[in-house]
């Protein structure tokens, strides 16, 4: 843990900036399930990305590119809400 | 310069045409409501490009003005009493936000009893808020500060919102002559609008106001200490700054006829009118006009007191278990002086002080509670 900032070393009303922010790795406490995709029948409708509560559905432009499992806790929010079955869940 | 015929309701509406915010969320609320019904009217008449949001409540007003003013909008609001007692949770927020929002305020009686007339609990509630109180004694002053406080709010070090506090009635429904600038040389003192971290500023996303836990929360919530010493310090520049454009100066603290004085009277807002005009008929008294109430100028203060023999300091909201707001502070500064303070309460619910009752109070002292019928506490 680095020396705690003083009062004046703060930004103004404790503002972070994206590149201050650290970026812990909160897909530690997944449940045990990670999704999965079939690419061959993702459609790149992007409900997974507009549902996922921990923003863990990475994009390429307007498509489909993956999960980051950094961040993703296992909900199976995205596989629920995928309307072609593409997304499932696997065990760890 | 043109001078007219205006409320300090009305004197703060053209103020707010001229510096045009971008943004003014209200709600309306008595005796607020002569602004903002007048604003509104200018705006319609197409004499500021200003966005109103007719918001569902106080709470939402404070609320759309902090996201607007760290958008990156000018935002100004208006309100009075039960409106700012509805909006006190998030005026702490404004203020630790740094949001530089500009409030113009109709002191009003909180309620109970509800009560739509003038005193200063409305302030007192959101005291240590950390926002800046600057109180003004007539309509003039309610233009003239108000044009100060947009460039206090905004001020890099300073970054608080400011209230602009105006007697409810007494100035805010009272008619007298202002004199108005002209609208270039208002938007040239004004300047443009800058916040450092502005949210609409996507390549440089931000999170703002976020949580912290002890080992942060103390050092965040003492960057608003150091901003009120910086809004201090930042009057006595732009009081001179002010009297370029107007010819009328704004200090932190005003002195009247102290040079010869040994008692002085303390007060704020409308009743230092009243008060002048009771001094300049005694010998050896005069008065110290708080107008920066919120930072309370201490050191300004104890220089104009600390060698009288007698200052007597007039609150004009009470304070049940405990002294008068105003009181409790003046005592403290000059905590060690060799001065007698006296505090009264006066005023509340827009009780009317008479000149003669000052004169009575300053000549023969009176009770804790000026005017009150029954048993009351003589000090």
């Amino acid at each position: 843990m680095s020396r705690l900032k003083a009062w004046d070393e703060l930004p103004v009303a404790g503002v972070v900036s994206r590149d201050e922010a650290l970026r812990p790795r909160t897909g530690g406490w997944r449940t045990g399930v990670r999704p999965e995709v079939d690419l061959s029948t993702c459609v790149d409708c992007l409900l997974c990305w507009v549902y996922c509560p921990d923003s863990a559905i990475r994009l390429e432009g307007t498509s489909f590119a993956g999960f980051d499992l950094d961040v993703c806790k296992g909900c199976e929010i995205c596989a629920v809400v995928c309307p072609t079955g593409a997304i499932r869940m696997v065990a760890e | 310069m043109t001078a007219r015929l205006l409320t300090g309701g009305e004197a703060v509406a053209h103020a707010m045409r001229q510096i045009d915010p971008d943004v003014v969320p209200v709600y309306p609320i008595t005796p607020q409501t002569p602004i903002i019904q007048t604003f509104a009217k200018l705006v319609a008449d197409g004499g500021a490009h200003t966005e109103i949001v007719n918001v569902e409540s106080e709470h939402s007003a404070m609320s759309a003005a902090i996201g607007s003013a760290l958008a990156g909008a000018r935002t100004i609001t208006a309100t009075s009493s039960q409106g700012l007692a509805l909006m006190a949770e998030v005026v702490y927020i404004a203020a630790a936000m740094r949001a530089p929002i500009v409030m113009a305020l109709g002191n009003r009686a909180l309620s109970g009893p509800i009560n739509i007339h003038c005193d200063h609990s409305d302030s007192m509630l959101i005291r240590d808020s950390g926002v800046v109180q600057l109180f003004v004694e007539n309509a003039q002053e309610a233009y003239d500060v108000m044009l100060l406080a947009t460039r206090l709010a905004e001020r890099p070090d300073v970054l608080l919102p400011v209230l602009v506090c105006q007697d409810g009635f007494t100035i805010t429904h009272s008619a007298e002559p202002v004199e108005l600038l002209e609208d270039e040389a208002v938007r040239s003192f004004v300047g443009e609008y800058e916040v450092p971290f502005p949210l609409l500023d996507t390549a440089h996303p931000t999170t703002q106001g976020p949580f912290a836990m002890p080992d942060y929360y103390y050092e965040l919530r003492h960057q608003q200490v150091a901003a009120m010493d910086a809004a201090l310090e930042a009057l006595h520049e732009l009081g001179p700054e002010l009297e370029a454009v107007t010819g009328r100066r704004y200090e932190p603290v005003e002195r009247y006829r102290l040079e010869e004085a040994h008692t002085a009277v303390v007060c704020l807002g409308s009743t230092a009118g009243t008060v002048k005009d009771v001094v300049d008929g005694l010998d050896g008294v005069g008065l110290l006009r708080i107008c920066s109430y919120r930072p309370f100028p201490e050191v300004e203060v104890r220089d104009a007191l600390e060698g009288l023999d007698e200052v007597i300091v007039l609150d004009r909201a009470n304070a049940p278990g405990s002294r008068g707001p105003l009181f409790t502070e003046v005592a403290a500064t000059l905590h060690g002086c060799d001065v007698r303070v006296r505090g009264h309460v006066y005023g509340l619910g827009g009780r009317e002080l008479h000149g003669a009752e000052i004169a009575e109070l300053i000549e023969h002292g009176g009770d804790r509670y000026v005017g009150l019928r029954g048993v009351g506490c003589r000090v």
